[in-house]
């Protein structure tokens, strides 16, 4: 019992990663007024850039910032359509995301082929933390970027969106653009900035799966991730720490059914049971918190001068 | 401190000059293959040879040309599913998952129903397609509907747990005893759809969506439940305040989405497959989404987009066959044609003005 909880919550930190990042990644969009379908895309591609560019180079380093870079790009792109042209929030998001996926199919073929199995690297490995420690070694034994999402990321996301002037203007374009406008400030230059932040931090996420996790990209590598994590941020009231916690509860989730069908008991369920389950967590924690949900006032609203 | 300003800007214009109009559908063609030209190249092959195969060898004999009518059909019923619900403004993006859900359905009757006449199954299946898909559209819809639970994101997750159960299935109670293989038990003859034309896979299918275009044109033109719709894709508070019963009509358009993103499930089973299988669906659900906006949420534009994808995706298959360049690249041209017609709508709106 001891072993499997202290693997359980080992793997919950480890699994959370990714999901945290792209969740925090879209509190940034959102808080800025917009919803970025594009997510699961961009962490796709991120995933597949990094693995690409890590395989081609034998540089694990720059696989991730080509990933981040790509993410940040894409944001960027997100930004053209909802903020300089204004078109539909959710069309423009899951286009972006359709384009993803077909490129890195296209790509990932045009250098891999149609083979079976994944091609694969070695991957970052996880830090030693006290290794003899039979509780406090396997949970402190993370990799550097679940370390820096928990311990950097998330904190820094609260302070700059409630401690400073830059996430006073993110939160400002979210609520209330024509205050913002009217104090001289330009609406599209903040939630261009918000964007790009975003979608890094989304792509970023993607490359965690394929460039520490798992240390191979595979067709099914984010598999609705991004998702998740929209219906994360909802949750979480795009209050960065909020999200966190909940990208915790769906990590905890998912761990949970790695540990059972680990365990290889029989179970009087199929396995893909376990697979839906943290899925469906994700729909019930939705409903409970969508109550309570307040959305920024200006999220899907284009900004254009009268 | 003032930013700088960029030196254009655009202006709302209400009459979009006349000859733009003609040409827009041109335009986004034109900038659609340019930006994937770029892709052709990256394989190092020649564009113009590969677009030849992409878009005009498909239609140069029958055999390929009804082909393109094939790959139409399920798109066409997506299109017309996805086109219920935006137009009402629920952003149904569970298509995928319901169309799966038909498919399960299908799958079933098509097993159950052996031995009854061709007459009664296959009306019998495309209603239980219907119903499977709307009850699994029913969720996110109740959800939205009574507790204001965003329909995007719950959709979006549907599509994820259908995945699974599709598996769950074939790996479990249907796997195919014979062949082992994760596939359902072939369907009964009697309840597979009947070729339209002699040795090609054009199916029965293909008449249903014909009359799924029909029935979308029907209810959003010609019937006040249309109107309705219209009214709350237009404005939730506008249509309640002229008496609209915005959470009634929501419902029903989500679920009339999901019915038919079912059928085009049973489509794909009884026409094609007479299988379940996982990858039934090319993405068919999520292209819907694409064909909805191309067509501008209205029955001939559903019906257009959906002749054209289907070219696009039989013409990806012949570039790949003929010159080695990836598949995908039917899946990458219908993403960028959508984003290159987002922002080219603008510009029949908007006019691009040198800052004074």
């Amino acid at each position: 019992m001891e072993v499997f909880l202290v693997n359980l919550i080992a793997a919950t930190f480890r699994v959370s990663t990714p999901i945290v990042l792209a969740a925090i990644g879209e509190t940034y969009s959102e808080r800025a007024g917009i919803l970025n379908l594009g997510i699961e895309g961009i962490m796709y591609f991120g995933a597949f850039v990094g693995f690409l560019i890590a395989d081609k180079s034998g540089s694990l380093w720059l696989g991730l910032l080509m990933a981040i870079l790509s993410g940040i790009v894409f944001g960027l792109l997100m930004g053209f359509f909802t903020v300089t042209l204004g078109v539909n929030q959710h069309v423009s998001g899951l286009g972006i995301t359709l384009l993803h996926t077909g490129l890195t199919l296209f790509t990932f073929r045009l250098f891999y082929g149609g083979r079976s199995t994944p091609p694969s690297i070695p991957s970052f490995q996880t830090l030693n933390i006290l290794q003899n420690n039979p509780i406090l070694g396997p949970i402190l034994s993370q990799y550097w970027l679940t370390y820096l999402t928990f311990l950097v990321i998330v904190p820094l996301a609260w302070w700059i969106l409630y401690r400073t002037n830059f996430g006073l203007k993110i939160r400002s374009v979210g609520e209330n653009p024509e205050a913002v406008d009217a104090a001289g400030i330009s609406v599209p230059a903040v939630r261009y900035a918000a964007l790009a932040i975003g979608g890094g931090l989304m792509a970023a996420g993607g490359a965690f799966l394929s460039l520490f996790q798992l240390g191979a990209f595979t067709h099914g590598i984010i598999s609705g991730r991004g998702w998740v994590a929209i219906a994360i941020v909802i949750f979480g009231n795009w209050h960065p720490v909020r999200v966190m916690l909940g990208g915790l509860i769906f990590g905890g989730t998912f761990a949970l059914q790695l540990r059972l069908q680990a365990m290889g008991l029989q179970l009087p369920v199929p396995y893909e049971t376990f697979l839906a389950l943290p899925y469906v967590v994700t729909i019930i924690a939705l409903v409970i918190a969508g109550r309570n949900a307040s959305y920024p006032a200006a999220l899907l609203k284009p900004y254009r001068r009268e | 401190m003032e930013a700088k300003r960029f030196p254009y800007q655009l202006v709302k214009t209400d009459t979009p000059p006349i000859w733009m109009r003609p040409l827009i559908p041109v335009l986004i063609l034109l900038i659609t293959f340019l930006i994937t030209a770029g892709l052709i190249l990256s394989t190092r092959a020649n564009p113009f040879q590969a677009y030849y195969y992409f878009l005009i060898s498909p239609l140069s004999s029958q055999v390929s040309f009804l082909e393109v009518l094939v790959k139409s059909t399920p798109l066409m019923l997506t299109g017309v599913a996805v086109t219920f619900a935006f137009a009402t403004g629920y952003y149904n993006i569970g298509a995928e998952g319901q169309l799966y859900a038909g498919a399960i359905a299908a799958a079933w009757l098509g097993i159950v129903l052996a031995g009854v006449p061709a007459a009664i199954a296959i009306p019998l299946m495309i209603i239980g397609g219907f119903l499977a898909g709307m009850a699994w559209a029913l969720i996110p819809a109740l959800l939205k509907v009574r507790l204001a639970v965003d329909e995007v994101v719950t959709t979006l997750l549907m599509n994820s747990i259908m995945a699974y159960i599709v598996s769950a299935i074939l790996n479990g109670p249907w796997r195919d005893p014979t062949s082992g293989w994760p596939q359902s038990p072939e369907i009964a003859e009697n309840t597979m759809f009947f070729k339209l034309i002699p040795r090609s896979r054009l199916h029965f299918g293909f008449i249903v969506a014909l009359v799924g275009i029909a029935v979308l044109w029907f209810i959003l033109t010609q019937t006040s439940f249309g109107l309705k719709m219209r009214a709350v894709g237009l404005g939730k508070p506008a249509a309640q305040f002229a008496g609209i019963n915005v959470g009634r009509t929501t419902l029903i358009a989500a679920l009339i989405s999901g019915g038919i993103a079912g059928i085009a499930g049973v489509s794909e089973v009884a026409g094609i497959q007479f299988h379940l299988i996982g990858d039934l669906s090319a993405g068919y659900g999520y292209t819907g989404v694409i064909i909805a906006t191309l067509g501008s949420l209205n029955a001939i534009g559903v019906f257009v987009a959906s002749l054209f994808f289907g070219l696009i995706d039989t013409g990806a298959q012949t570039v790949s066959r003929a010159m080695g360049v990836p598949v995908y690249l039917g899946e990458v041209t219908q993403a960028v044609m959508l984003l290159v017609a987002l922002g080219m709508y603008l510009l029949q709106r908007y006019r691009i003005v040198r800052r004074a």
